[in-house]
């Protein structure tokens, strides 16, 4: 996969706000891959959580928008507990997650889900689901 | 032995999918001179701990909730939920440990007249309680039954062991505390390595494939290492187990289903409160198991069987 580096990337607002909103030291992650090894979601996902925070490193915050990754995350806080460099990986996914999400842009809208589904899930399952791809 | 008094907090979906976990707990707590009296007012959890930064709105709910606790005027407030457990938890520490969020999380409480500092309230989970304040010995004098050769695999998922700071074991990379809970009872738990990996979680509602796939691998090792039962005390990890046997049947031959139960039901199956139960609440029934296993009567009809 070609990436054009730059220095503008680097210092983009998107990268700070990704920095801020996730309160963490974005360089510190040294690609291990523990966070892929661990991620329960991995099978389904486009690219590896190793990957994520390697494009954010480099200011590639619009291609980590556009991944399948960061919304499969179920916040279980393995790659977190696991991370030999101390990073929460599930808060970068959140930064990224509300990066989207405050546009006003719904990843799950409520009419999405079945009629099954709502009489079936318990509430846990949607009020979650809600709250992590919701405005 | 005196009557330990403590504040209750079910959240959701205690009082609906998860209703044989809250009334087989309550039930066995009345057995153990506990008196869990449920808030009167408690608030929603949010379910999940929200990890942006600047989203301390979300903390609001967990917060209403232990300052109601604190107005209660006992010192402990006690959840069985494995995600109001984790909410609930890190807010609290957050409001201790951040006196910025602290004081804009306090510019919110229109409605409450008491100031919460993070640390008047011990917020209890089940099995904390009856490792440290009950004691696994005393819960084994009333227990009356013998679990015989029953094989349990004690499943802990994420919430009650992720972060670190909450976690209801000392040792949240390898826990125990469910497993010495069963060996004071005298139920043999078997070692597998999913025990505290995820199931899928909130996942459910629009990756159904994650949750076949998390539930595939979860219960296949519980049932290659010689469990005859998956015990649990998170309700969401509870639905996906149990919930999605059915399609994870569909799609593997040869698969071989395992009943999942909460750790509340197989202790008040012990002390002999069958009546509790209502088995009608499981997708996959434990009733072949636990009558093979002599927990419940041989012809007994439990809640709602064989009408």
């Amino acid at each position: 996969m070609k990436i054009q580096l730059s220095r503008q990337a680097l210092l983009s607002e998107l990268r700070e706000q990704v920095r801020d909103l996730s309160e963490q030291n974005l360089l510190a992650c040294y690609q291990c891959g523990k966070c892929s090894a661990g991620c329960p979601s991995i099978e389904a996902m486009d690219v590896m959580p190793s990957q994520i925070i390697r494009w954010v490193q480099l200011g590639q915050i619009e291609k980590a928008l556009k991944s399948k990754t960061i919304w499969l995350c179920a916040a279980c806080q393995t790659c977190k507990v696991r991370c030999p460099r101390g990073v929460d990986l599930a808060r970068i996914m959140e930064a990224l997650r509300q990066l989207v999400l405050r546009e006003n842009l719904h990843y799950v809208h409520p009419n999405m889900i079945s009629k099954e589904d709502l009489e079936e899930l318990p509430q846990i399952a949607l009020v979650a689901n809600f709250r992590k791809f919701t405005p | 032995m005196s009557v330990l008094e403590l504040s209750y907090m079910p959240g959701c979906t205690l009082k609906t999918k998860a209703k044989n976990f809250e009334t087989t707990t309550l039930r066995l707590l009345e057995l153990l001179d506990v008196q869990a009296e449920e808030l009167p007012d408690w608030y929603c959890c949010g379910t999940t701990y929200s990890l942006a930064s600047d989203n301390v709105i979300n903390q609001l709910g967990p917060i209403r909730t232990l300052v109601k606790a604190k107005e209660s005027g006992r010192e402990e407030l006690l959840v069985l939920c494995s995600m109001c457990y984790n909410t609930l938890r890190r807010a609290q520490e957050l409001v201790r440990s951040d006196e910025e969020k602290r004081s804009k999380i306090n510019e919110f409480m229109y409605d409450e007249e008491t100031d919460f500092s993070g640390d008047e309230v011990r917020v209890v989970h089940l099995l904390t309680l009856l490792k440290e304040e009950i004691g696994f010995e005393a819960l084994k004098q009333k227990l009356l039954k013998d679990a015989g050769d029953l094989k349990v695999a004690a499943y802990y998922g994420c919430m009650l062991l992720r972060p670190r700071e909450i976690a209801v074991d000392p040792v949240p990379e390898h826990p125990s505390i469910l497993e010495d809970l069963f060996a004071a009872c005298g139920v043999e738990s078997v070692y597998f390595p999913f025990r505290t990996e995820c199931c899928g979680s909130y996942q459910t509602v629009n990756e159904k494939q994650v949750v076949i796939s998390r539930t595939r691998a979860i219960t296949e090792s519980a049932v290659k290492n010689g469990a005859d039962l998956i015990v649990t005390s998170c309700p969401l990890c509870y639905y996906n187990l149990d919930a999605y046997q059915p399609k994870v049947a569909e799609a593997t031959p040869g698969f071989r289903r395992i009943p999942v139960m909460y750790v509340s039901q197989i202790l008040a199956l012990l002390a002999g409160l069958e009546e509790t139960q209502d088995f009608n609440l499981h997708v996959v029934d434990p009733r072949p198991v636990l009558r093979e296993k002599g927990l419940i009567g041989k012809d007994a009809v439990a809640a709602g069987e064989g009408e």
